[in-house]
Formats: C-alpha cells, structure tokens, sequence
C-alpha cells in the first residue's frame, strides 16, 4: 500500500540523473518535468572537474548510495538540459 | 506529517512479517548495540513512488530461504529521533527513503538506497536482498 500522485510526469518520484550543455550535472528526485522545464526535490548539483571528479565519477559514485542533498528544490530550463536519466540505471 | 490513521498498515506490512517497531532512539541504540548475528533495519516511508514496492519486496524476500536474525524499523517522517538515530549507524551513506541497511556482527555489510528501489519491481528488490542474505546470512 502506498500514496500516490497523479498528473505528475512518469518519473515523479524517481531519483534522476540531469545533465547540461554547461559544466553543471544534478542528481535530485524528479518532482515533475515538461518541454520548459524540470523540477528536482532534494538536489546535489556537481560541477564538472570539482574536485578532481569529472560528471561521470560524480555520477558513479552517486549510484552507489546517493547524494546528499544541497537544495531542497531546484527548477531547471529545460533548454539547458541534454539528458534526463534515471539514477539506478547507471 | 501524514495522518497516524493512513500510515498504520504501512507500518503493519512490516510487523506483520516479524519486524521490530523501534518507535524511540533508545530502541534504536538497543537494536543496533547487538552485534550478534545478521540484522535487516528498514527505513519505511509513506511515498509510494519507492515504499510501495519496498515493503512488498521486503516481505517477499523474507519468504527465501536464508534471512537475518533480527528485523527492525522505523518510520521517516513519523519517527524523526528514531530515524535520525537510525540513519546515524550508517553516517557515511546519503539519508533516504526508503532504505534498507543489513549488518552483520554489527557491520553495515549490504545497503539499498531509495533510488534502487524506484521504478524497480518488488521482485527485483527482493533478489536484491535475497542476494544479500545468501552471502551474510546463516
């Protein structure tokens, strides 16, 4: 038994891996996205070369246990993001 | 904080399948300070986009064959002393959930967070697991 959320994206609740044209990458629980934007809940935001890991050491890394989260919600311009993945299929 | 009325058979799923409600940080501290043997500490939580699955998984695992000696959980959102003194055993791990930690003579040997149990069937999240009891389980 659970709760459960509807007119929400079909990723609602997962955790994602958002990647940009920049150096930024974010690892959040997708609360919602459509074609302007994407909204993450509890969010870790790495910068590409911090230190000394690149986007996708951060990434490995994360799908080991986790991030621990920066912000509690981050909404991103869809326009700067490249590729929406889920976190556990990494 | 959710209605104590619609989380009653989330945490009935779990102790109906043998686990420990461990409701204060002293029950915490008492379950984790025995090292003896295998223990599966379960994190619930109400969201159903993981919990859903976690909690059906979690049961079905513990029909397998090998399965740890003590079981024991708390409830996020519900319990926030329990649960921080509970997510405290395994400092090093990012806090989600659900989640679910086994320990072995008192070491964190196997850890599924949240986002391995997302969008996962309750039969991948039991293999998961069972996977974990063949190799630290008597």
């Amino acid at each position: 038994m659970g709760t459960f959320h509807q007119n929400k994206s079909e990723l609602h609740g997962i955790t994602v891996v958002v990647d940009t044209a920049g150096p930024e990458i974010y690892v959040g629980r997708c609360d919602d996205m459509d074609d302007a934007r994407v909204i993450l809940l509890d969010v870790d935001v790495h910068n590409d070369g911090d230190g000394g890991r690149s986007k996708d050491e951060y990434v490995r890394k994360a799908a080991q246990f986790g991030v621990w989260k920066k912000h509690d919600q981050l909404v991103l311009d869809r326009a700067q993001v490249t590729s929406v993945r889920r976190l556990s299929e990494l | 904080m959710y209605s104590p009325l619609l989380v009653k058979p989330m945490r009935e799923e779990l102790t109906s399948a043998g686990f420990e409600e461990l409701l204060s940080a002293e029950d915490v501290d008492r379950f984790v300070a025995n090292k003896e043997g295998t223990a599966l500490l379960v994190i619930n939580s109400v969201c159903g986009c993981a919990a859903g699955m976690a909690r059906p998984g979690v049961r079905l695992a513990l029909e397998h064959g090998k399965t740890p000696d003590r079981l024991g959980t708390v409830f996020a959102g519900q319990e926030a002393e329990a649960t921080a003194r509970a997510r405290g055993a395994f400092p090093e791990i990012p806090p989600s959930s659900p989640s679910m930690a086994l320990f072995k003579e008192g070491e964190l040997v196997h850890f599924v967070p949240r986002h391995r149990i997302e969008g996962h069937s309750l039969e991948a999240l039991a293999q998961d697991l069972t996977q974990a009891f063949d190799q630290f389980c008597a």
